[in-house]
Parts: structure tokens; sequence; C-alpha cells
């Protein structure tokens, strides 16, 4: 075990120096949670807006669902998504099980609901205030949607953030369907779990400070678009 | 307050055209909501060519016909006839309707424009022919690449009547669209809608003030508790009103 200072040292070396391997987990941790979140987006918020503006038998139940899919326990999503992608499973013949596109669609799993939930609130708000006008306007369905979505696009750019957020930090599910092969599905997270088990702790840190700076860089980010969009009243 | 370049509206509003949709009728038009019966039995028919005024104290039940006759909510029981039929995606068409309070898209003001006349099945190259002129009509052109939201409250309102208008509405119902603006911009609004009626646009109104009422209406309907109190050519409402609540509201005596 390196004493904690050391650890730090070692952390910001391989920074610093551009760590090749650092590198390949930083990219691929991106690669793997933006196209994630890019997924999940295409599908949750036309759901979302959906749920938000038709008037739908069983509509009240997808609510409730998606807000509890918002708390799915990652494991919970990766033994899911395990199932399906292994051998014996309906789409084991596909083999992407240990690879990074079954990382995405897990991530996807995992993040689909909340962009669905908390895009159905935000569109539901703004489709109160728009409604009366949209329709006096001949618009109708998915031509109401459409405006609604670009109308809240710098709202629901939080939305794919805390998205982006839940991806990025997860470990559990990835671990399960990624396998956490060395230059094949080895992410930031997961090399965090494995190098602390492992006890060395200059790589874990490196990419742990990695995480927190990106995370801090995509919030700031959002915020100032989010606040020159609030200051330029188009949100 | 049109500039110079407002060609295409100024030619739209000097054209006077044959309504193809009016006379709009309520027949028996009731709306109930929590038990409590809003409209209350609307008979009214309303004719081209004149401007209609709908005054009443609040509660009256104005904004609800109002929304009633533009298809906006379902009556109860009655119906809404145009040309005796109910309204259809043509009819729909044909109407448009500006709000107490301007909802304007989160986007510049010519992408207000633009997107309400793509919305109504005008092509890319007409919406953006359509929205330069209306703005320009409206003394808005400008401000055409600034967020609609900034606009002062009078700006944005007439942001939202050129915006119906220059859909060509042959019925344009305006829900007290100047309750909240300052005594030049309403006149700038006013100014708009005048010449919209002047162009056959049929105008039906709603406003609390007895001066504007004067200026516009043609006719005058007054509404007490959802029913028709009275219903009559303006000058004969303003003079000699044949209700005692509309004598007292046009005295400006508290009606209950």
């Amino acid at each position: 075990m390196q004493d904690f200072g050391a650890a730090f040292g070692l952390a910001f070396g391989l920074i610093l120096s551009g760590d090749a391997d650092l590198a390949e987990i930083v990219m691929l941790s991106l690669q793997v949670s933006l196209s994630a979140v890019a997924v999940a987006c295409m599908i949750g918020l036309p759901i979302g807006a959906a749920a938000a503006v038709y008037r739908f038998p069983g509509r009240a139940a997808l609510v409730v669902f998606m807000n509890t899919m918002m708390g799915l326990p990652p494991v919970v999503a990766g033994l899911l998504v395990y199932l399906m992608l292994s051998n014996a499973g309906p789409l084991g013949g596909l083999g992407l099980l240990y690879t990074a596109t079954a990382m995405i669609i897990v991530q996807t799993v995992l993040v689909t609901p909340i962009i669905a939930a908390l895009a159905r609130q935000l569109i539901a708000d703004l489709h109160t205030e728009y409604d009366e006008q949209l329709r006096s306007l001949g618009l109708r369905g998915i031509r109401t949607i459409a405006t609604l979505l670009w109308d809240g696009r710098y709202s629901l750019l939080t939305v794919a953030l805390a998205g982006f957020g839940r991806a990025v930090a997860e470990v559990g599910a990835v671990i399960i369907v990624g396998g956490n092969i060395n230059h094949a599905t080895r992410v930031m997270t997961t090399t965090i779990a494995l190098e602390t088990s492992k006890g060395d702790l200059g790589l874990a840190l490196a990419l742990g400070i990695i995480l927190i700076g990106l995370s801090v860089l995509v919030n700031g980010g959002v915020l100032a678009l989010r606040a020159t969009a609030v200051r330029s009243a188009y949100a | 307050m049109p500039d110079a370049t407002a060609g295409f509206a100024e030619q739209a509003l000097d054209v006077r055209r044959p309504s193809a949709i009016l006379p709009l009728e309520a027949r028996n038009l009731v709306f109930e909501a929590g038990g409590r019966r809003l409209i209350d039995g609307i008979d009214l028919r309303l004719d081209a060519g004149c401007r209609t005024v709908v005054m009443g104290p609040n509660g009256a039940g104005k904004s609800l016909l109002l929304r009633l006759l533009h298809g906006l909510i379902e009556p109860s029981a009655g119906s809404v006839l145009w040309q005796g039929k109910p309204a259809d995606r043509t009819v729909r068409r044909r109407q448009a309707m500006v709000f107490q309070r301007p909802v304007l898209l989160r986007r510049s003001v010519s992408a207000n424009m633009h997107h309400a006349l793509r919305a109504n099945g005008f092509s890319r190259q007409e919406a953006r022919d359509r929205a330069r002129d209306w703005l320009a009509y409206a003394g808005l052109s400008g401000f055409a690449d600034q967020p609609a939201r900034v606009l002062s409250g009078g700006e944005q309102q007439r942001l939202a009547v050129a915006r119906a208008l220059s859909l060509g509405p042959e019925v344009l119902f305006l829900d007290e669209p100047t309750a909240s603006l300052d005594p030049a911009s309403t006149l700038g609004i006013e100014e708009i809608i005048q010449k919209a009626a002047a162009s056959g646009t049929k105008i039906v109104l709603i406003t609390h003030d007895i001066g504007q009422a004067r200026r516009i209406a043609d006719e005058v309907v007054f509404l007490y508790r959802g029913r028709v109190e009275a219903f009559d050519q303006a000058l004969c409402f303003f003079d000699a009103p044949g209700s005692a609540k509309a004598r007292a509201f046009i005295e400006g005596r508290i009606v209950l």
C-alpha cells in the first residue's frame, strides 16, 4: 500500500505525463457514456414528451414505471443485460457480451428512465404554458412535441447532464457486462475499483481526479450555457 | 406604425375578402366545471363584416366563451357552428386567437412568426416573406433577430397580433389583448386590429376597457354569469343599454 502523498504524486504524474493507458481508459469511458446518453436521449426524450402531452390509457402506469426505473439498482440492470447477451440469452448470438457495446446498452438501460422521467416533468410544465397557443396555431401531436422539445432544449441539456452523471459514475453494471478487460472494456470506474483492490492507488486516484474534473467541466459548461440562455430569454 | 417594407401585409390588409366560414353560431352553448355552469345556454350569431366586442364583469364567462367559439375547449352541451356546420380542419385554419398574456416561444421574434406560418402549411419561402412583411407592418423589423421574450409587453403583444394576422385568418379572437399595456401600446394594437377589421377580418374582442369598446365595437355582447345579458349594436348598447346590469357596468358601478 502506497502512502497517501505518494499516491497523489503518482496520480498527478500520470495525468501530467499524458500516460497512454490512462488516456485510453478515459477515452473509452467518455465514448461509452456519451454514446449511452445520446441513445438514451433519442429514446427517453420522445417518451417523456409523449407522456407529458398525450392522454392515453396506462399513462399513469407509465409515469410510475419511469419514476421507479430511475432508482433501478445498476447491478440488477447489469444482470438483466447479461442474461440477454449471454450465450444462452435471446441476444447471445450477437456476441456483444464483454464489449464496449454491451456497456453502452447497460448504461442506456440505466439512463433512459432518468432522462424520460425528468423530461416528462419539464415538458409537462412547458406544455401547460404553450398548450392553448399551440392548439390555436393548429399544432397537434408530434408537431407539438417537436416544438416543446426544441423550446425546452436548454433545460433538457441539464436532464442529459443528469443522465451523463449517472452513466459515467456507474460501476456495478458495466463490470458485469463489460468484464473490465484491459484495453477492451476497462473504464474509469472499473479501473478505480480494480486498482484500489490491488492497492495501486496512483492510477485509481488519477482516474478519480479526472472523473471529478470531468464532472465539474460538464456541469460548469451546462450551467454557463443555461445562464446564457436565461439571460437571452431562450430558457 | 407600419414601415416601408410591410408590402405584403399592407396588401393583405387592403383586400376585403368575402367570408367563407361565417356566420358563427353558438346554439344553447353550455360549459360546466366543478359542478358549476359557467356558460349557461348561450345562443349567439356573429356575422361577417362587423367588429364584435364581448364585455362583462369578471367571472361572466367571456374568456370561456371565446375559447369555446375558437374550439380550444369542448362544450358540455350545445354546439358551435360555422355556416351551420361544426368546425372542420379548414374552418380551424381560418381563425386565430390572441391571448391576454402573449405566449411566445423561446425563440427569436422572426422564428416565432416562422414557426406559426410553417405550422399552417406555408412553404419555407412564403413563411420567410410573410414573417418579414408582417414584422415590418407591426413595426418590429428591428427586433427580428432578438429573443421574443426580451421585448416589452407592448411589443410582445404586437408580435402576437402580427403572428395571428400573418396566418390570414377570417376570424380573429382577441382575449383582452391590451389589458396590461400602456395607452400608447394599446393604441398601437388597436390600430392593427382596426386595419385588419377594415380588410374584412372578423374581430371578436374581449375588453374591460369601455373606451376601447367604444372605439372598436360595431356590436356588443354583454355577458353576465354565463348568459348573454345584452347583445346590441354598439351605439344602442352604449347610449341606451337594454339591461340594467349592462347600464351599471358602463357607468362603472359594481355588477355582482
